[in-house]
């Protein structure tokens, strides 16, 4: 038997369908069920009052039997005689959603059983959409009941139109659709009572025939780092593979933090430790250097790594009864890694009796939709299409599990790619040359950048510098924060990642003001030292004056003009500079200016006297 | 009373890599989200198999106790490979007491309180130590009513299950955080088989209990209580017989079992009410 043969498959379809049942018949004409099952279920059903019931000897509590409903997720591994499947048994019952979702979710191919009296229900399509959704791609149908239709062909022809049809629309065509009866155990295995107007292949064979997926060892690394552990002094980094191998002098690639190390053992006990581990393996291993490695990092190699973002698009499956509403908060586990996310909006429900986008603004449990979430911090994932395993994740409500979903994050930027992008353009030649632009305004271009906590007086010593440039001659203006957030970066929100890119963006803004020839000043907190000199390396050298407007914190706060430390000590303000986020000194200002120790017309002095020496030719 | 329907149709053998690696993936993670994390060790097959699996997970370690709920009625050969393996492995191994019968339900059948009587002695060192977790190595073809499971299966603090509302668990992206009450059940062996685990007892070179091996054709096939255990009719006297023994029959594991068998739902009551 080929390694590859083994097959999971997940039972979908309507509650009154007979799933369960065909799979109980399956058992017997296979021969798998055990001695003397057939009479305990004969009598088990005789003692209920009911015919045969062949899903007696699936279902395992008393509570199912008596309520005839499947109440989880069953597995049972059925041997045919050409291939191993694990058969997963999930309920069809509309409310128990979440059991079909933890069956389906570990398939990679479906058997959907539909009645041949009743044919496609709104069932059909919910469950083979979120098939198709979780990544189902091979699909058999049993037209089951065909007993009680007298195995009329038109009946079975009629409903193979109309499943082909919905499974057309949902984009999961079937490999095969196929007549059966559970009851008459016809063409399970053998055609049995099946008519003879029908020449296509039993429900084994057509199982049999589905392709299996590709081999998860194939596709670019993953390995999400599960646990750190302190070996005989030895650092071991834990985590399973869920894509690709990897081997001793690997180097590995930890996102979202960037660091990277070569692999200089991998560990086991009790094995052959040696040569490259695959997809399923837990590992050991051991780095050539320390690095700062958590639970939850994501290790992959160099080339195809994950991408870097902190908002994507996702389709999400529903099950809390509380909807889901935009600006909810909620934790969401990829691979191993919990992060808290915003749901930003919701893009749209799919409503799953027609497959059409709605515009909702709540959803409800059992229902789909297309959201875009935003992580409180940058996260290393993967499109669900290409990688299914960090491609996918959980949502949790406190302690509560309230959905899944799978990504699509195309046409978001990866920021990893980002210093990258400036190398890929093709640089066109103004005919206005920067000298020119000097001459005309008797000065050159810079970029003013004035960074310091809240309150340490920015934006009032930008206004007055402002002024005093512009009544010395110079075109200048001051970029600040109302004049950029109410139009060029209306689209961000207060995230670390949307902070960095307000400030990337005005860093970009403000030296095309340098370039057009204009002293550009800027008035913005920009915390951090790598986004101050990502913008200086926008601007032509010693055009970029870095101030660092320079007041203690303690001063800051109690001059408060905005009220925005008062917000953030009583926590309703979050992330704020100084309080519950950093501040990085810069190490190299151009020039320090003391808000404490002068008064404002002093230190507008002194960054005039700079930019005059720098600016004028 | 007429016996359950009982589920022991899954006669074809998983691959066997996949499931230690799977086994050892929840070990581990339930190491790093659970703590204080202790296992609860039957010296039965499926137990020492989790050992096994533990000692792979940790490259040789047992990061956390094991723990014998010792009814005093277990077999004096159980007691004696316990002592071995406690002895080589160097084990932190924690013997806990359990209650007598008087102190389990009334209600409940005979063999089934004597069953119970493990159920208080889980809960109690539950109690004591404040444990988070404990690790065990059910299997969901071992009894229908398991088959329910979850992985990390969450109970009250009186130790209750209540399989109706069970977080959905899917993906490997296992629930570790419940609030400060619940302690979780963690069962790495949950989808392997009878027959897997005896394959992969050969194949890694497991100790196992002497009574497994048929004597006068005789051998038991699960190792419960002395007092309420039976063996089967069997001439297995070596692991690769026992093998093609299951390959062939189409008998219930716990057959054996009494507590199984006094009545339709008695198992499932045992469960919802704490029991292993």
């Amino acid at each position: 038997m080929e390694p590859d043969s083994r097959l999971s498959l997940v039972l979908a379809g309507h509650v009154d369908h007979g799933k369960s049942s065909l799979l109980g018949r399956l058992l017997h004409e296979l021969g798998l069920l055990p001695a003397g099952k057939v009479d305990e279920l004969a009598a088990l059903s005789a003692k209920r009052g009911v015919p045969l019931e062949w899903s007696f000897a699936l279902d395992g509590f008393q509570a199912e039997r008596d309520s005839a409903i499947t109440l989880d997720t069953t597995r049972v591994r059925v041997k045919t005689p050409l291939r191993e499947f694990v058969v997963i048994d999930a309920p069809g019952h509309k409310e128990l959603l979440k059991n079909m979702i933890g069956g389906a979710s570990a398939a990679g191919a479906a058997l959907l059983v539909i009645d041949a009296a009743a044919g496609n229900e709104e069932q059909t399509l919910r469950h083979t959409y979120l098939l198709k959704l979780l990544g189902v791609r091979e699909l058999v149908v049993a037209v089951n009941k065909m007993d009680l239709s007298g195995y009329s062909e038109a009946v079975f022809r009629l409903r193979e139109r109309e499943v082909i049809a919905v499974l057309d629309r949902v984009g999961l065509p079937p490999r095969a659709v196929v007549p059966a009866s559970a009851r008459d155990g016809a063409n399970l295995v053998a055609r049995g009572a099946m008519g003879a107007w029908y020449d296509g292949p039993t429900l084994v064979a057509a199982l049999e025939a589905l392709a299996a997926p590709i081999p998860a060892q194939s596709l670019p690394l993953r390995l999400p780092v599960q646990d750190i552990y302190r070996f005989d002094d030895e650092r071991v980094v834990a985590g399973r593979i869920e894509s690709g191998r990897l081997a001793a002098g690997d180097e590995l690639l930890f996102s979202p933090s960037g660091q990277s190390a070569i692999v200089s053992r991998l560990l086991a006990w009790g094995e052959n430790g040696s040569g490259p581990a695959t997809a399923g393996k837990n590992v050991s291993v051991v780095l050539d250097r320390p690095l700062v490695v958590e639970r939850g990092d994501l290790a992959s190699h160099r080339l195809r790594a994950p991408k870097l973002t902190a908002v994507f698009d996702a389709e999400i499956f529903w099950f809390s009864l509380e909807p889901l509403v935009a600006g909810m908060e909620l934790t969401m586990q990829c691979a191993l890694r919990t992060v808290r996310v915003r749901v930003q909006s919701i893009r749209h429900r799919i409503d799953v009796t027609t497959l059409e986008p709605q515009l909702a603004t709540r959803i409800e449990a059992n229902e789909i939709a297309r959201v875009t979430i935003r992580a409180n911090e940058t996260v290393a994932i993967d499109d669900f299409a290409e990688l299914p395993a960090t491609g996918r994740f959980v949502l949790r409500d406190g302690y509560a599990t309230v959905g899944g979903g799978v990504i699509d994050a195309t046409g978001y930027p990866d920021r990893r790619a980002v210093p990258a992008a400036r190398h890929e353009l093709t640089s066109i030649k103004h005919d206005v040359s920067g000298a020119e632009r000097a001459q005309r305004f008797g000065h050159a271009g810079a970029v003013v950048w004035l960074t310091g906590l809240s309150g340490a007086g920015k934006s009032t010593l930008a206004m007055l510098l402002e002024r005093r440039l512009f009544d010395a001659g110079y075109a200048t203006f001051v970029l600040d924060g109302d004049s950029v957030r109410r139009g060029l970066n209306v689209n961000l929100g207060f995230s670390p990642e949307d902070r960095q890119e307000n400030i990337r963006r005005i860093g970009e803004v403000a030296a095309l003001f340098a370039e057009a020839g204009m002293v550009c000043i800027t008035a913005f907190i920009s915390p951090y030292r790598d986004d101050r000199r990502r913008a200086r390396a926008g601007v032509e050298r010693d055009r970029f004056l870095e101030i660092y407007v320079k007041a203690d914190l303690a001063a800051c706060e109690a001059r408060d003009p905005k009220g925005l430390y008062r917000k953030a000590r009583q926590g309703t303000l979050k992330d704020f500079t100084g309080i519950d986020s950093p501040y990085e000194e810069p190490a190299a200002a151009e020039l320090v200016v003391d808000t404490i120790r002068s008064d404002a017309p002093t230190c507008v002095e002194k960054i005039f006297e700079l930019v005059v020496s720098r600016c004028r030719a | 009373m007429m016996a359950a329907p009982r589920l022991s149709i899954s006669i074809v053998p998983d691959d066997l890599h996949e499931l230690e690696q799977q086994s050892i993936h929840v070990i581990r993670e339930a190491y790093a989200r659970l703590k204080p994390l202790a296992m609860l060790w039957s010296i039965g097959k499926d137990s020492n198999t989790l050992l096994w699996l533990v000692r792979k997970a940790f490259l040789g370690r047992i990061p956390f106790p094991v723990m014998l709920l010792d009814t005093g009625n277990e077999f004096p050969e159980v007691y004696a490979l316990r002592d071995r393996i406690v002895a080589e492995w160097k084990l932190d191994c924690i013997n806990v007491v359990c209650p007598p019968v008087a102190e389990t339900d009334p209600t409940l059948p005979p063999a089934a309180r004597a069953a119970a009587r493990k159920t208080l002695g889980l809960k109690r060192v539950i109690a004591d130590r404040q444990l988070r977790a404990v690790m065990l190595g059910i299997r969901r073809d071992e009894q229908l009513i398991r088959g329910k499971e979850r992985i990390f299966s969450p109970r009250r603090a009186d130790g209750s299950w209540d399989f109706r509302d069970q977080p959905a668990e899917f993906w490997d992206q296992y629930q570790t955080e419940f609030p400060p009450e619940v302690h979780v059940r963690v069962h790495p062996l949950l989808s392997w088989t009878e027959l897997d685990v005896w394959r992969y007892v050969e194949r890694e070179g497991i100790p196992v209990c002497e009574l497994y091996f048929a004597k006068g054709g005789k051998r038991y096939r699960s190792l419960g209580e002395s007092d309420i255990t039976s063996p089967i009719d069997s001439a297995a006297a070596t692991i690769g017989e026992i093998i093609r023994e299951l390959e062939h029959t189409r008998a219930s594991e716990r057959a054996g079992r009494a507590m199984d068998h006094e009545r339709e739902d008695a198992f499932e009551r045992l469960r919802a009410a704490g029991y292993m």
